[in-house]
């Protein structure tokens, strides 16, 4: 049966809820209003206003109440309408749940999960658009989670709410309404990449929104005989290595595709480590393919301008094979 | 003007990649000098000239791959002089080097794939961006893909083999061989020479078979548009295996020059020579294409027969099997003998079985007589 990357996410919070008294929701807009984007719809009238706990607009204190309940026993699933207002709970989320741990020795932990819509494409401009995974993949002591797949929006929550750490979720505004089957093998790990297509010659690495992106540059690439392999990290913190190099070791060539911003980003990471750890199996110098270093624009074409595109992932990949 | 044309390196190969060139405009060539070395689908190949003269121009750059008679470069005739207006306008003014200095952009996966295979880097054309030399380029300067490669002369191999039981009605014929005299006259040759230089019973094969070739003309030669064409001189095929990865193993069979001619010292050398060579990939185009009978012995093998297939388009192919010793009757008596299996392989629209016997038997009779060898 086919379903929509929305209702893979919403099944996997109704399963949550069901099944352990501890999960409870809490966010701006989650109960009466059903979710800025219809995630939770529903949710008030089956599970209650004790579990479905429409917030303030303060994601300091909400999300800092949430490592609070978490701290105390519970297992809450704080929403952020995007990682955009996220910056305003960065303390409690860098200084207090990803420390605790650490600052008690041990004796404390925070089994905390946020979700957070990531992204641009919707014309929703330079407050609401951005794409600041990194931000959070550079901090020790949260897991941070980005589902690109159906499979991956029914598949992850349960195995970072089983974690005793902060799990951060990225959704990519974008993909919600992306529909597939949901086959029968969802269940997944939160800790590995997964090639989404096989190839020899070209890596592409990527993540989140611009996978569907860059699948649609692999079959492109092969219409124009460059047998691309697609690496979706899944995982951005830790980030699985031994994937990327694996592939990077097979095909000599890597093209990183990732929507932040180029200068401090993942794809910056990933460049690095492939040429710290695979030097001498490059073919190419690893190219990156990021959103153009401006806050994303309100208009329809500025917007598309300053974001990866296929035919930019395409161009890419024929530049690292030496063809234009 | 003469063209130099990419000549067939034997019967079985209709396209060859220029690897290097070992000329240079301008410079002298005479009759016989090597200018090129070709790849086959079997091996690389030197590539020697059949003119006089001075190299003119280079028409056909290495990497790529062309069909046999393609013109490769041109050459000037002793004495010939070009008039102004034959010269290319680009080659009277070559842009002077900038002098910038910029190293050339290799891979660091070419880099270290060229020095595991032992590649000159100057030799290879970059494909990668700007230019940039490749792992692909390196393994296709190396020779390509061992793995292609044995694919490839297995191909080779295939085509000519099939071609030749196809073709070719063969009929054969053994004999038991006594090789006292030859052994004994083998170690009192040897009891003087060092070590590296002394000659195997290989050598007297060869050596038989060349001179017994000579007396039955219709064993030496080509079989070719429903003719026979016998051959002046005996070149003998000598099939060797080939071993290593970067070759893929494999089997060809060069050509030992004039063997009957040879002394047994001469053709030992020419015979380590030659395995030497082909082993390594640098056998001459001229071994390549013209050997006019084939020998394969298979003796270090441990098989006592061997009964093989002709190679096209020649028409006779002598086997030895392994060397054994054997109880043997002898002047009323038994004894212990060593002894060797021969075997022919011939074409019967050429030969009949009468005149192979006779064939068989010389080289039989010229064993026995080492001496004269």
């Amino acid at each position: 049966m086919k379903i929509s990357y929305r209702e893979a996410m919403r099944e996997a919070m109704r399963e949550a809820l069901a099944t352990d008294p501890r999960v409870f929701l809490m966010g701006e807009d989650v109960g009466r209003y059903g979710g800025s984007y219809a995630v939770s719809k529903g949710f008030l009238e089956e599970f209650g206003p004790e579990r479905i706990r429409d917030t303030p607009l303060s994601e300091l204190a909400f999300v800092g109440a949430g490592i609070g309940a978490a701290l105390g026993g519970m297992r809450p699933i704080v929403e952020v309408m995007t990682v955009n207002f996220s910056l305003l709970a960065l303390d409690q989320i860098v200084n207090s749940a990803a420390a605790l741990r650490h600052m008690s020795g041990g004796q404390f932990s925070v089994p905390l999960v946020i979700r957070m819509t990531t992204g641009a494409g919707r014309q929703l401009a330079a407050q609401h658009s951005h794409s600041l995974e990194n931000w959070y993949a550079h901090v020790p002591g949260i897991r941070v989670l980005a589902p690109a797949t159906i499979a991956d929006a029914r598949g992850m929550l349960a195995p970072a709410l089983a974690d005793p750490d902060p799990v951060i979720i990225f959704e990519h505004a974008q993909l919600y309404n992306m529909e597939d089957e949901l086959r029968n093998d969802w269940q997944c790990d939160i800790g590995t990449a997964r090639v989404r297509r096989e190839g020899s010659q070209v890596s592409l690495i990527t993540y989140g929104g611009s996978l569907p992106k860059t699948m649609q540059a692999a079959t492109e690439l092969a219409e124009a005989g460059i047998s691309a392999e697609v690496v979706d990290l899944r995982v951005l913190r830790p980030l699985d290595s031994e994937t990327i190099i694996a592939s990077v070791q097979k095909t000599r060539r890597a093209v990183v595709v990732d929507e932040g911003w180029r200068s401090g980003s993942l794809a910056a990471e990933i460049s690095a480590r492939i040429m710290e750890q695979a030097f001498y199996e490059l073919d190419a110098p690893v190219e990156r393919v990021c959103s153009e270093e401006v806050p994303i624009p309100y208009a329809k074409h500025l917007e598309e301008a300053a974001l990866p595109q296929v035919f930019k992932i395409v161009s890419a990949a024929k530049a690292v094979m030496g063809k234009s | 003007m003469i063209a130099f044309k990419l000549p067939s390196l034997g019967a079985d190969m209709d396209e060859g990649t220029l690897l290097e060139w070992r000329v240079k405009p301008g410079d002298q060539v005479k009759r016989g000098d090597v200018v090129a070395v070709v790849d086959t689908t079997k091996t690389a190949v030197d590539v020697e000239i059949w003119e006089t003269g001075t190299l003119f121009e280079i028409l056909v750059h290495p990497g790529e791959k062309i069909p046999v008679g393609t013109v490769i470069a041109t050459l000037l005739a002793p004495g010939e002089v070009l008039s102004p207006g034959e010269i290319p306008p680009a080659r009277i003014a070559e842009p002077a080097a900038t002098g910038v200095s910029q190293r050339r952009p290799v891979s660091p996966a070419a880099r270290k794939h060229a020095e595991e295979l032992g590649v000159n880097l100057d030799q290879v054309t970059g494909t990668g961006p700007g230019g940039a030399v490749t792992v692909e380029d390196v393994i296709k300067a190396a020779g390509g893909h061992p793995q292609d490669k044995a694919a490839d002369m297995r191909r080779t191999i295939a085509i000519a083999m099939s071609r030749s039981k196809r073709e070719i009605p063969h009929y054969y014929l053994s004999e038991t061989i006594a090789l006292g005299n030859a052994v004994a006259w083998l170690s009192k040759v040897n009891a003087d020479r060092p070590v590296i230089e002394r000659i195997l019973m290989a050598a007297l094969f060869l050596k038989a078979v060349a001179r017994a070739a000579g007396q039955y003309p219709e064993m030496n030669g080509f079989y070719r548009d429903g003719q026979f064409s016998q051959a002046a001189a005996v070149h003998v095929g000598v099939a060797i295996s080939l071993r290593g990865a970067a070759l893929g193993g494999g089997l060809i069979a060069p050509a030992l020059h004039d063997v009957a001619e040879k002394t047994p010292g001469e053709v030992m050398k020419g015979l380590s020579n030659l395995v030497q060579r082909a082993r390594a990939g640098s056998l001459k185009s001229s071994e390549l294409s013209d050997p006019t009978i084939t020998v394969t012995n298979l003796g270090d093998q441990g098989v006592e027969s061997v009964f093989g297939v002709i190679y096209p388009p020649q028409v006779a192919l002598v086997g030895f099997g392994r060397i054994c010793e054997r109880p043997w009757a002898l002047n009323g008596e038994i004894k212990l003998m060593p002894v060797v299996t021969a075997s022919l392989a011939a074409d019967h629209r050429v030969s009949d079985g009468h005149r192979g016997a006779l064939f068989l038997a010389r080289i039989r009779e010229l064993l026995l007589r080492p001496e004269d060898l």
